[in-house]
Parts: structure tokens; C-alpha cells; sequence
């Protein structure tokens, strides 16, 4: 099943994919509780009719990151992987401006973002699968495209 | 006086309980996953990782694609599951967007292109990298915001609803 020589993260521990599963299924009541399920009360928030937004992500982050905050403190690592507790830092560099600003332009146009796309079909949304079908046409595009270029860009490389 | 709306009406029609208590629920979904695991678990990778299963591209059999899809499904299974059982303990499971599917799909692929290119989405920069106080992660959440501000504007000017 996985890639070859590739260890699958959840080799790790019985316990770690129900975990997930059930960290997966709190984070998809969030969505659906905020209502950031519906793509039409990600349009109000954007287009300042209704800011009730500020307090779903201001809410997620705050506890997400007390979390993180106080893990990486404690020096430990995570019981189930042996993964050291820290914090998600990215490096900067310009894919994240303008991944950014395209990324914004599709939220703007349509409402939906991965996550809440994901609730809203399990919401009942089958709609949303219009949108679920293009973020993986998107991926798979940006994907194809950043290989084209790399290739262009060294030729001789070989990973 | 008694004809003017209160600001906090103005600004929040529908009150604020169910955003406040949604969110807190999105942070401790992510934190359950982060101290059993030590994963900032963001909702977009499984875009990419799942693409490792069908596309023999080099860009998608990446290690930290392959290595992460199995659970990054399960993930993604479980934000599904947890919506669908409460909206059916609501009795709101059925609920249908009025937004056209031609923009839901045009808007999807935006969304793919730009989250994948720009290291994260909503949950991923939003919740994980804005929590852990990332520069990065607050450049590209304001980047975002920002031109979905913008874009939703000029939807609504043009007269398109919702």
C-alpha cells in the first residue's frame, strides 16, 4: 500500500488513526456548529454583513495555539509518534504571497476552503462536490505545473 | 434611540454563541490530534496527498505526501462523519447552498492552485500557523482574507446572490 521505502506515519501506534479520526470528527462538529459549512455565511462574513467569522477562527486559533504554546514548552514529545512537540513554522518565500492571493480570490469568489468543504458535504451539501472537484483539479494543476517547472529549470535533476 | 440597532446587532445579525463555541470546537479538534501525535493537522494537504494514490507525478509521491495520506483520509472521513452526525442530531443534515456550482467549481480550483502553492488553507495557516504565532502564517492569512474581501465585494456589487 505505501510508496516504496516511505514509513507511513501511522505505522507508529494502533491508537493514532482512531485519534485522528476523532480529532477529525470534533474539528468537522466545529464547521458545522460555526456554520462556516454553509459557503453563504462565508459571503456575508466577507462581504460585512455578519462578522460572527472573527470568533470561529479567533476561537480555533486560541485553543490550537494555548495547545501548541504549552506542549512546546513542555520540551516532551507526542505519546503516539515520539514526535517532539512545536509550533508550524513555514519559510517564507513568494509562493506564500501569491498561493495566498489566489488561494483568497477562489474563497471570495465561491465561500468554501478545504476544511469546510469537506462538513458542508457532510452536512448533506452533494452541491458541494463541484467544489471538492475543482480544489483536486487545482492541486493536481499546481502540481503539474511546479513539476514542469522544476524540470525546465534543472533538467539534469533526478529525485 | 430605541430605533437604532445596537452595534453588536449591526455587526453580528445572528449573535455570536454558535461562532464562538464552533471555533473552540475547530481549536480542540486540532488539539486533539496535536497532543496524541504532535501533527498540526491542516484540512488541504489531503488534497495533494491523495493525489499520491492515482498520479505517478514526482510532485505527489513525495515522502511527506505518501507517508501522510493514509491518515490525512481518515482525517478527512472524520471532519465528514463529525458534521454529518451533528446536522443529523440537529435535524439541519440536507441542507443545500444556493451558491451556483459553476462557482463552487471555479472557486474550487482556485482554492487547490492557491493553498497547495501557498503552504495552507483556512485551518492550516488560519488555526496551526496562526496559533503557533507564525510570521508566515499571519502574512498569508492577511493576503487572503484580504482579496476574498475584495473579489466578494465586487460579486456582490455585480448583483450575484448569494
Amino acid at each position: 500500500m505505501s510508496g516504496a521505502g516511505v514509513i507511513a506515519d501511522h505505522e507508529s501506534h494502533p491508537l493514532f488513526l482512531p485519534l485522528v479520526f476523532v480529532g477529525g470528527a470534533v474539528f468537522g462538529v466545529g464547521l458545522a456548529v460555526s456554520q462556516m459549512a454553509r459557503p453563504e455565511i462565508v459571503l456575508e462574513f466577507l462581504q460585512f454583513r455578519d462578522f460572527g467569522l472573527v470568533f470561529v477562527m479567533g476561537g480555533a486559533s486560541a485553543v490550537a495555539g494555548v495547545t501548541f504554546w504549552a506542549l512546546t514548552r513542555s520540551g516532551r514529545s507526542a505519546p503516539l509518534t515520539g514526535k517532539r512537540f512545536g509550533r508550524r513554522l513555514k519559510s517564507m518565500d513568494r509562493d506564500v504571497i501569491v498561493g495566498g492571493g489566489i488561494f483568497g480570490a477562489g474563497w471570495g469568489l465561491s465561500g468554501i476552503c478545504p476544511g469546510a468543504a469537506y462538513a458542508s458535504l457532510g452536512i448533506g451539501n452533494a452541491v458541494i462536490l463541484y467544489g471538492v472537484a475543482g480544489m483536486f483539479v487545482g492541486a493536481y494543476l499546481q502540481g503539474y505545473l511546479r513539476e514542469a517547472r522544476s524540470d525546465a529549470e534543472s533538467p539534469a535533476a533526478a529525485d | 434611540m430605541n430605533e437604532a440597532l445596537p452595534l453588536i446587532e449591526i455587526l453580528f445579525p445572528r449573535g455570536i454563541a454558535q461562532y464562538l463555541i464552533g471555533g473552540i470546537l475547530i481549536g480542540l479538534g486540532t488539539a486533539i490530534i496535536y497532543v496524541g501525535t504532535g501533527i498540526h493537522a491542516g484540512a488541504s494537504t489531503f488534497l495533494e496527498s491523495t493525489l499520491s494514490y492515482g498520479s505517478k507525478l514526482r510532485h505527489f509521491q513525495q515522502p511527506k505526501f505518501v507517508a501522510s495520506r493514509d491518515w490525512r483520509v481518515v482525517f478527512t472521513l472524520g471532519i465528514v462523519a463529525g458534521a454529518a452526525g451533528y446536522s443529523l442530531a440537529t435535524g439541519e443534515f440536507g441542507w443545500t447552498t444556493d451558491v451556483q456550482p459553476s462557482r463552487l467549481f471555479v472557486g474550487g480550483i482556485l482554492v487547490g492552485v492557491g493553498t497547495r502553492l501557498g503552504k495552507g488553507c483556512t485551518s492550516g495557516h488560519g488555526v496551526c500557523g496562526v496559533g503557533s504565532g507564525s510570521r508566515t502564517s499571519i502574512a498569508n492569512v492577511a493576503i487572503f482574507v484580504l482579496v476574498a474581501v475584495g473579489v466578494a465585494q465586487i460579486v456582490m456589487a455585480l448583483g450575484v446572490t448569494p
